[in-house]
C-alpha cells in the first residue's frame, strides 16, 4: 500500500474575520474563505478541481458543496460535504490527499464555515450540537454538549485523580496564545481562579472550560507536493495522517477516559516516522477543557492519567516545550461548529511558513493537529512539516 | 417548548411499552446469551438474530455523571442529574438520577431503576440511589 507521507503539501491557507461577524451567511463565509485561501496559494477559481466543504447547522443545505460550487461558479470533477463533526476538518484533508494521490482530483479546496452566534439563537445552537446524542436513549434525558464531555471529565477525575484546576489549566493556556494573536475573539489573559469561579455549567465544567460560540470560515488550498513547489507559498507538507472511530453515543464508548486518539496518532506517527517528541508544537481538539488532557495523554506527549501534572507544568504555553493550539483554540480564538478545526490547521500552516508573528513558534519545523468528533467519537490525527524528506 | 419525547419504532416498541408498565427491559441474545443496549437487529456479540425482551433488575451503579446547571431548553429545569449507569446485566445506560442531593451521587454508587410518565405514550425510566449505599 503506498503511503501519502509526502505527497500532497497545504499550499493556500486563509480564515475570515471570526468571533462575532453579523451580516454573513454560513456560504456566504465559506466562499470568502475559499478566495482568500486561492488567492494566498497565488491560483485562480477555475484552477480549483476538487471541493469539499461541510454543512451548516445555521443553514443546512442538502447538497452543500455542490452549492458552494455553484455560488463560486466553480465546476469541479470531485465534490464532496463531509461531516464527522469536530473532526471534520482532518477527514476532510485526509481524503483530499487521498483524492490528489489517485488522480481524482489534482487542486482541492477545502473550505468550512458556519455562523452559530449571528444566525442562531443560543437556544438553537445548543439543541442543533446537542442532537449528536441517540434521539431515543439519550437526548430525552436533556443531556448538553457540556453535560456530554463532563462525563467524561468525571470519570477521569474518579479513575486518574484529575482535578477542576488541571482542566482549567487548558483555557488559562489557550488564553495566553489567544492574547498574541490579533484575530482571537477573546485575548484578555485569565488565571485558574478566574476559570474555577466562573459560572458552573455542567459539572465539573464552568464557563470557561466550555469554548466559544463563534461565526466564522476558514479554507486551505491542497495539492500534489509537486506542484505546490511551483506556487508562491513555501509549501506544508502532509507527513502523516491517521484516524480512529470508536462509537458515536458516549453511552456506547469503550472507554470514558481513553479515546481512539491512541488509534489514529499511532497510525499518523508511524505514516510520519516521527513520535510524540519530534513535534515542536501541537493543536488539539479544546471543544471543552478535558478533551486536550485526553488528547496530550492518548497522542503519547505524557502518560495516562498524567495529563493534569503534565499540563501543570506549562509546558503548552507560549514558549513552553509544547506551545498547544497556538492561535488560542476553540477556547479563545474561535468555534463556529463543526469548522472549529479549521483554523488550527491554518495556524500550522502559518507556523511552519513562520509567518505567525507575535505567536510565532521558534524554529517549527514539525507540528500535530489533532480533531475529534461527536463526543470523543470520531479522531483524526495529521502531522504536518515544512519539509518532505 | 417541550420536553425531547423519545420515538419509538417497531424495534423498540416493546422496550417503551415495559417502561409504560414498570418494567426495565433488556435484550437478550438467544444464542450466546449476552445482554444489549440500545436494542438492535442483531446480537454484537455473536450476530445471532434470536433477541428476546427479558425483565432487567433495574439495578445497577454509576460509571460517570454530571449536574447539568443551564437546562438544554426551557423545557428542563435545572439543576438536573445525567448520568451513565451500568446494569447489573452489563449494557450501560445514559438515564437521569432523581430526587437526589448531587452530594449523595458518586462514581460506583449504586442506583435502582424507577419510572416517571413524561407525556400521555412516554414513560421514562430514571434512577434513584439506593438508600444506605456509598461509593465503592
Amino acid at each position: 500500500m503506498s503511503s501519502l507521507r509526502g505527497q500532497v503539501a497545504i499550499a493556500g491557507a486563509a480564515d475570515t474575520a471570526v468571533g462575532i461577524v453579523p451580516g454573513w451567511s454560513p456560504t456566504e463565509l465559506c466562499v470568502e474563505a475559499a478566495l482568500s485561501a486561492l488567492a494566498d496559494a497565488g491560483l485562480d477559481k477555475g484552477e480549483v478541481d476538487g471541493l469539499i466543504t461541510c454543512n451548516a447547522m445555521a443553514e443546512p443545505i442538502m447538497y452543500h458543496a455542490e452549492a458552494v460550487a455553484e455560488y463560486m461558479q466553480i465546476f469541479p470533477r470531485y465534490c464532496m460535504s463531509v461531516n464527522t463533526g469536530g473532526g471534520t476538518t482532518f477527514s476532510a484533508l485526509h481524503h483530499a490527499a487521498s483524492a490528489i494521490v489517485t488522480g481524482m482530483a489534482d487542486t482541492i479546496l477545502i473550505s468550512m464555515a458556519d455562523s452559530l452566534r449571528s444566525s442562531m439563537t443560543r437556544q438553537q445552537a445548543m439543541i442543533a450540537q446537542s442532537a449528536t446524542g441517540h434521539p431515543q436513549f439519550e437526548q430525552p434525558y436533556g443531556p448538553t454538549v457540556p453535560a456530554y464531555y463532563a462525563l467524561i471529565a468525571m470519570a477521569h477525575m474518579a479513575e486518574y485523580g484529575t482535578t477542576p484546576e488541571q482542566f482549567a489549566e487548558v483555557a488559562v493556556s489557550c488564553r495566553a496564545h489567544a492574547a498574541r494573536n490579533p484575530t482571537a475573539q477573546m485575548r484578555e489573559p485569565i488565571s485558574v481562579d478566574d476559570v474555577l469561579a466562573s459560572r458552573m455549567i455542567a459539572d465539573p465544567l464552568h464557563l470557561l472550560d466550555c469554548s466559544l460560540v463563534s461565526d466564522g470560515g476558514s479554507a486551505v488550498i491542497v495539492t500534489s507536493a509537486e506542484r505546490a513547489r511551483d506556487l508562491p507559498q513555501p509549501p506544508v507538507y502532509l507527513l502523516g495522517v491517521g484516524e480512529g472511530h470508536s462509537h458515536e453515543h458516549i453511552s456506547q464508548a469503550a472507554s470514558l477516559t481513553t479515546s481512539a486518539a491512541r488509534e489514529s496518532g499511532q497510525l499518523a506517527y508511524a505514516m510520519a516516522g516521527l513520535g510524540p517528541s519530534d513535534m515542536d508544537f501541537a493543536q488539539l481538539y479544546d471543544c471543552f477543557t478535558p478533551t486536550v488532557l485526553v488528547e496530550l495523554e492518548d497522542l503519547g506527549f505524557c502518560d495516562k492519567g498524567e495529563g493534569g501534572a503534565y499540563l501543570q507544568t506549562g509546558v503548552t504555553k507560549p514558549g513552553g516545550s509544547l506551545p498547544v493550539n497556538t492561535h488560542g483554540g476553540m477556547l479563545s480564538h474561535c468555534h463556529p461548529g463543526n469548522p472549529g478545526a479549521m483554523f488550527a490547521l491554518t495556524e500550522s500552516v502559518w507556523q511552519l511558513r513562520r509567518t505567525a508573528g507575535e505567536r510565532q513558534v521558534p524554529g517549527a519545523e514539525t507540528a500535530l493537529v489533532h480533531a475529534q468528533g461527536g463526543i470523543m467519537s470520531s479522531h483524526t490525527t495529521i502531522i504536518l512539516g515544512r519539509e518532505c524528506d | 417548548m417541550d420536553k425531547i419525547l423519545p420515538r419509538p419504532g417497531d424495534l423498540s416498541a416493546p422496550y417503551w411499552e415495559a417502561c409504560r408498565e414498570g418494567e426495565l427491559k433488556l435484550q437478550r441474545c438467544s444464542g450466546c446469551n449476552s445482554y444489549q443496549f440500545y436494542p438492535r437487529r442483531f446480537c454484537t456479540g455473536c450476530g445471532g438474530r434470536e433477541l428476546e425482551w427479558v425483565v432487567a433488575s433495574g439495578n445497577g451503579s454509576v460509571a460517570s455523571y454530571s449536574v447539568v446547571r443551564r437546562a438544554i431548553s426551557d423545557a428542563y429545569t435545572a439543576p438536573y442529574l445525567i448520568a451513565l449507569v451500568d446494569l447489573d446485566e452489563g449494557p450501560r445506560m445514559m438515564s437521569n438520577i432523581i430526587d437526589v442531593d448531587v452530594e449523595a451521587v458518586s462514581i460506583g454508587c449504586k442506583v435502582a431503576v424507577d419510572f416517571v410518565a413524561w407525556s400521555q405514550d412516554v414513560t421514562m425510566p430514571v434512577f434513584r440511589v439506593l438508600e444506605g449505599e456509598t461509593a465503592l
